[in-house]
């Protein structure tokens, strides 16, 4: 569990011999693989993963374009500063166990990040192939191929846990923040249990990123080895409800990590937002991740609109509006009101939905929405707009141009303008601060104003990335485990 | 999995459940409900909780059925289990100090809701008047308990087959005529509430709704059960169930509530 360092790795012989084995000019040279996926017209027809991963032969040859860096601004990148010279390095010289193992023992679980994190805006954005006007090193796509081989080849990649330590400790929540820390905890020798709020475990990795992106195995997967490790889940348990602050504490937790997530859907407040077909990216994903809304086992209704607006330009609305094509929109439109430059989505989402035929409608704002006489959307008003100055986040801001606007024929509309913290726990413990947006205030390490409550994640941030909560998780252990360990 | 320990057939669509969950039975308090799931592919569904025994660890919700979820509900049997159960959810009823007469309406299942309700009003000092009202006489549950804790019971049917002929506003409006009422709680279909919320408008007597509608997660998530109460959105299942009728917009709620009628 120590920090990890990378650069006295770095100078292990075999690292050596590998940087020696091929001058560098030769390894740039090489270009950057090309992630195998399947075909756009295949993948609306269903829910598989689009992206197939690489070959152990692609990967070794992406791995072998690695400089192994002296230096590595990769690693800065990363927000859980993964060793990434180091796992790419034993992905090259064939150690995919020990690839895994470094992977894993920074980051609780690869397979998902390999596959979520924005990694052009992190660790391959500060790739030294960029400095050479190249592209940079495949990052994500060979963590995805370490995990998934550590997965499918079952490899061994535990860490040897702790001797139990009889004390136990409360996770409140099972999303990517929980789980990381729950992992780390449990090597720790900590007795965790975690409560989740729903019928199934895992947050949003189960009820809002859809199947075609994270299947759910890698999920069960992951979720497999912390049951091994010890972790107890108990699902339909709402804390702050059915068992109160007050029952964990009586029932011997010295510790309580929440991670409740995120919470109520944002809507814009604009005229029409009630009519039936208007939803929240929440809602939509939920009933057909979660609960199967569209396959013949479930029971769960869902809208199948044909002409289908998703309002917004993250990963939500990308995932919302790839779902709507999958379940047979003959028009699926993102709505975003700057221009595609700002779009916080990943690259690569964004790409694929323009394959697989998803309009983008950028620099357009919806300003009212029109029913039929049973309350049914029909219409939807948009005022289109320019960039104007940069606001405070630094993006230009989108500004009306006077008169432009115009009607768009829709019967569904997805809104994915973002979501509040979920009031549920901050709302029912006494003298837990809570800032004004209705997070928990934190100090640096992750503790709240009540000790050893802890918290991360959205609940926190109030909307992030699965990286920076599992990053969350991660601190949180470290500063709880030591504190607890202190009390003793 | 939680037990159903025992059943009750009110009427042809109507049962009454018990089901094991001590943690919910101890934690629940009257206006509080749950969220179910019968079956593994089965839809997620709020009902409220009509009872609870925290010495036996049960809860008891009582269903009608009138889609595919609630039919599968109501077949349960003793020893069967319902699939996923959570709660308590949503907000306690406020139910306060002695206030002076307080009117319970209830209208079909929703006199099972009303039930702890009632109990809790009584036990607060008020004088309770419980107006029950259904179609039929067939359809009026859960008399007995009411009246048990209720100081005047009125019925009304709609066809005159029990109690009174007439609609549940009238039943209600009767009471406001006869003696001074400090509040109205008003728990059944949206459209009987909403007529119900119109009339103590009129009458300026504060009126209490308990709202039934769509939800997915039940935990402030999905957003599919918000409300215009006041002319600002409100979430249920956080936020209520429980508002003042007089600020709900009974008329959009309804609209909202026939999202899925024609979608399988």
């Amino acid at each position: 569990m120590e920090d990890f360092d990378s650069k006295k790795g770095r100078d292990a012989q075999w690292r050596k011999d590998l940087r020696d084995a091929m001058p560098a000019k030769e390894r740039t040279a090489i270009p950057r693989t090309v992630m195998n996926m399947l075909a756009p017209d295949v993948r609306i027809t269903n829910f598989n993963e689009v992206n197939l991963g690489l070959t152990p032969l692609q990967a070794n040859t992406e791995a072998t374009r690695c400089l192994d860096c002296p230096n590595p601004t990769c690693v800065e990148g990363c927000p859980v500063n993964i060793d990434i010279p180091g796992f790419i390095k034993n992905i090259q010289r064939g150690d995919i166990r020990e690839a895994a193992r470094t992977l894993k023992r920074t980051s609780a679980l690869p397979a998902v990040c390999g596959r979520v994190c924005p990694q052009e805006r992190q660790c391959e954005s500060r790739c030294i192939y960029n400095k050479m006007k190249k592209q940079p090193v495949a990052i994500g796509y060979l963590e995805r191929f370490a995990a998934d081989t550590a997965r499918t080849e079952r490899l061994d990649i535990s860490e040897t846990p702790n001797a139990p330590l009889g004390i136990k400790v409360a996770v409140v929540g099972s999303g990517p923040a929980s789980l990381s820390f729950a992992g780390d905890m449990a090597r720790r020798g900590f007795k965790i249990d975690m409560f989740e709020a729903l019928h199934e475990i895992g947050g949003v990795l189960k009820y809002g990123i859809p199947e075609f992106r994270l299947p759910n195995t890698v999920v069960d997967y992951e979720l497999e080895g912390l049951k091994s490790a010890g972790v107890t889940f108990h699902s339909n348990v709402v804390v702050g409800k059915t068992l109160s602050y007050d029952d964990l504490l009586n029932s011997g937790y010295k510790g309580i990590f929440v991670a409740s997530g995120a919470g109520l859907p944002r809507f814009m407040g604009i005229p029409g937002e009630d009519y039936i077909g208007v939803m929240s990216s929440n809602e939509y994903l939920t009933r057909i991740n979660l609960m199967g809304a569209g396959q013949s086992w479930s029971d769960t209704p869902v809208l199948r609109g044909r002409n289908v607006a998703v309002i917004g330009g993250g990963n939500t609305a990308m995932d919302s509006v790839r779902t709507a094509k999958r379940m047979g929109a003959e028009r699926a439109m993102i709505v975003y009101r700057r221009s595609e430059a700002e779009m916080p989505a990943r690259v690569e989402e964004v790409l694929h939905a323009k394959e697989e035929g998803v309009e983008f409608l950028t620099l357009c704002n919806p300003v009212e929405y029109l029913a039929d006489n049973r309350g049914r959307v029909t219409t939807m008003r948009i005022q289109r707009m320019e960039l104007g100055e940069p606001d405070a986040s630094g993006r230009r801001s989108p500004v009306p141009i006077p008169g432009a606007v115009d009607d768009i024929e829709v019967d569904q509309v997805i809104v994915s303008v973002g979501v509040s913290p979920n009031p549920l726990i901050p709302n029912s413990i006494e003298g837990l601060n809570v800032t004004s947006k209705g997070t928990i205030e934190v100090d640096n390490s992750l503790e709240s104003s009540i000790p050893t409550l802890f918290a991360g994640g959205d609940i926190v941030r109030g909307g992030a990335t699965v990286i920076l909560a599992m990053g969350d998780g991660r601190k949180a252990a470290a500063a709880m485990a030591k504190k607890l360990l202190a009390n003793e | 999995m939680y037990k159903i320990l025992e059943k009750e057939r009110f009427s042809e669509k109507v049962v009454k459940l018990v089901l094991f969950a001590p943690e919910i039975a101890k934690a629940r308090r009257p206006g509080h409900f749950v969220i179910v799931r019968c079956g593994e592919g089965g839809e997620r569904i709020p009902l409220t909780i009509a009872d609870a025994d925290v010495s036996n660890g049960t809860i008891t919700l009582v269903v009608q059925a009138v889609g595919v979820s609630t039919e599968k509900i109501c077949a349960l049997e003793p020893g069967d289990f319902m699939t996923d159960l959570v709660g308590p959810l949503g907000r306690a009823t406020d139910i306060g100090k002695r206030q002076g007469t307080v009117v319970c309406c209830g209208g079909g299942v929703g006199v099972a809701p009303l039930l702890p309700i009632i109990k809790a009003m009584k036990a607060a000092g008020n004088r309770v008047v419980s107006v029950l009202a259904a179609r039929t006489k067939d359809l009026i549950i859960l008399e007995k308990e009411v009246r048990q804790h209720s100081d005047e019971v009125v019925i009304m049917t709609d066809d005159g087959s029990y109690g009174t002929k007439g609609l549940v506003t009238a039943g209600v409006e009767n009471v406001i005529l006869k003696e001074n009422v400090a509040e109205v709680v008003a728990i059944g279909p949206a459209v009987m509430m909403k007529f119900v919320s119109l009339l103590t408008k009129k009458y300026n007597v504060p009126t209490i709704c308990s709202l039934n509608t769509i939800m997915v997660d039940g935990t402030g998530m999905c957003g599919a059960c918000r409300v215009k109460v006041g002319g600002k959105m409100r979430f249920v299942c956080v936020d209520g169930p429980e508002f003042d009728a007089h600020q709900v917009d009974f008329d959009e709620m309804i609209m909202r509530m026939k999202a899925y009628d024609t979608i399988s």
